[in-house]
């Protein structure tokens, strides 16, 4: 079973958000979906400055099997994407919740984390996935 | 559930991620297929391949009967043990299949054919090795592990008792030889040395478990398929198929004209198609930017017209895309091709990518 930290919050399309006290979102994608994906090559993140709405695709993420979209968890203002993943994708397989983070975003209305799920759901997901 | 291997179990115990291939659940990597690919090329890494297929051809016309089945030429084949890669081929010229001829005897030789073709491969030969009496065997019987890189071949030695250790690491390049307990041949898919062990099914575990221990690295077929095609390999059902004839898939070199008598399946079609001159090639490609090339991606030719990628791939070797394409025949050395909806400039080389572990590219 992949790893699942309880104080994040998921979409269903496997991207993560953790949320600072200041209303701060850093996003990645989860374990399951980097280990789904195998070994990233190429990864392209939001510029700053950049608003995204919930659901909008705002990265890219290419492994050698496959290009995959990653979609805005919630609305607002990139202030930064994760600059290490140039040189080195591969943060996002060996530390998908940690140095692999994919971009900070300020969030525009934190209501739209109730609509996310919280670990036990989307380990549910995953499980009723799994085939 | 698809068809499975011998090491099935032994894979998932690995902790191997399995997907579909052709009807086998088959281990597509271990953890990184980068790591498994530079394994491969700086050490020594090993792949189940026991979903291929061993054919063994036996009887007085054996010999015979290959002349006419595949398009090279087995009258190469005159010292027991040496192995010749040809493709077999429909009357029309397109490619059956790829593989490989080891001639053992004058009454056995031994085919080695793909697993999503297997069905049709036996069928036709089959059909047609009833008019010379030669006797067709599936040696269902068997696994095969191929064992790849620079350090591979002393590794899986190593294991092997004083004799047969003897033997097999006296095998020169795409010679193979029965030993006491199993099959080596001095072949790969790789572009590295190394063995093709065709072993007893039933020890196929033991010996996957003796190489790990003897430091051979579990690779899938991720790393199966960015090897191959850093070396150069087509992969049939991808780079050519039925529709396509060897001299448009980069195969001349391995289809034999010399023998004016030979008459091969396949023959006339191509020696049409040479008159008409052929129309297209596969040629290597490189992507000079940051993405990854893949199939079926759409290849502009300025002032020439279109082609098609046939392989692509992230190359971990070489830290770049490559790919294999299918092209008009006047391409030069500059093309784009579609990723995505955007043209990015590729440049045209002639495959091998990589040889002896490095890079063939100049920057």
């Amino acid at each position: 079973m992949s790893n699942i930290p309880s104080d994040l919050k998921f979409s269903k399309s496997h991207e993560w958000v953790r949320v600072s006290p200041e209303g701060i979102a850093e996003i990645g994608i989860s374990d399951h979906a980097q280990g789904a994906l195998g070994d990233l090559v190429f990864v392209e993140v939001p510029e700053s400055g950049r608003r995204v709405s919930v659901g909008d695709a705002c990265a890219v993420v290419e492994s050698v099997k496959a290009a995959s979209d990653v979609y805005a968890p919630v609305s607002g203002e990139v202030l930064e994407g994760n600059p290490a993943l140039t040189e080195t994708p591969e943060l996002i397989n060996q530390d998908p919740y940690g140095a692999g983070w994919l971009m900070r975003v300020r969030m525009s209305n934190s209501a739209e984390l109730d609509s996310l799920l919280d670990g036990k759901a989307y380990e549910d997901l995953l499980t009723s996935d799994s085939h | 559930m698809g068809l499975r291997t011998p090491l099935f179990q032994t894979h998932v115990d690995l902790g191997a991620r399995m997907v579909d291939f052709g009807g086998w659940d088959m281990p597509v990597n271990y953890g990184s297929q980068i790591e498994e690919h530079h394994a491969v090329r700086r050490d020594a890494g090993m792949f189940d391949v026991s979903h291929m297929c061993v054919i063994d051809l036996k009887g007085a016309k054996v010999r015979t009967f290959l002349e006419r089945l595949l398009a090279n030429d087995v009258a190469k084949l005159r010292i027991p043990g040496k192995a010749l890669y040809s493709c077999m081929l429909l009357e029309s010229g397109g490619i059956i299949d790829d593989l490989i001829v080891y001639y053992l005897s004058e009454q056995w030789f031994r085919l080695v054919v793909n697993a999503g073709t297997r069905d049709k491969d036996l069928a036709w030969i089959r059909k047609h090795a009833a008019s010379d009496g030669v006797e067709v065997n599936e040696r269902r019987d068997l696994a095969m592990i191929a064992v790849q890189g620079p350090n591979a071949r002393a590794k899986a030695g190593a294991l092997l008792p004083a004799p047969d250790r003897a033997r097999a690491l006296a095998l020169d390049t795409f010679f193979g030889a029965e030993l006491t307990r199993l099959f080596a041949g001095r072949t790969g898919y790789t572009g590295e040395d190394g063995f093709e062990l065709m072993i007893p099914a039933v020890e196929a575990a033991d010996w996957w478990s003796r190489l790990r221990g003897a430091g051979v690295a579990c690779c899938g077929l991720g790393a199966r398929d960015t090897l191959r095609l850093e070396a150069g390999m087509n992969l049939y059902g991808s780079d050519m198929d039925e529709s396509t004839t060897p001299l448009e898939s980069g195969l001349t070199w391995t289809v034999a004209f010399e023998r004016k008598e030979r008459a091969f399946f396949g023959r006339a079609a191509l020696e049409a198609q040479q008159a008409a001159g052929v129309a297209r090639k596969l040629v290597g490609l490189v992507l000079e930017e940051r993405g990854v090339l893949r199939s079926h991606q759409n290849v502009v030719v300025a002032g020439i017209g279109e082609g098609i990628t046939t392989s692509g791939t992230y190359a971990p070797t070489l830290e770049r895309s490559i790919a294999l394409a299918r092209v008009p025949r006047a391409t030069g050395t500059r093309v784009q091709v579609d990723i995505r909806g955007k043209l990015l400039p590729a440049r045209v080389v002639r495959p091998p990518f990589v040889r002896n572990g490095k890079s063939l590219l100049t920057p």
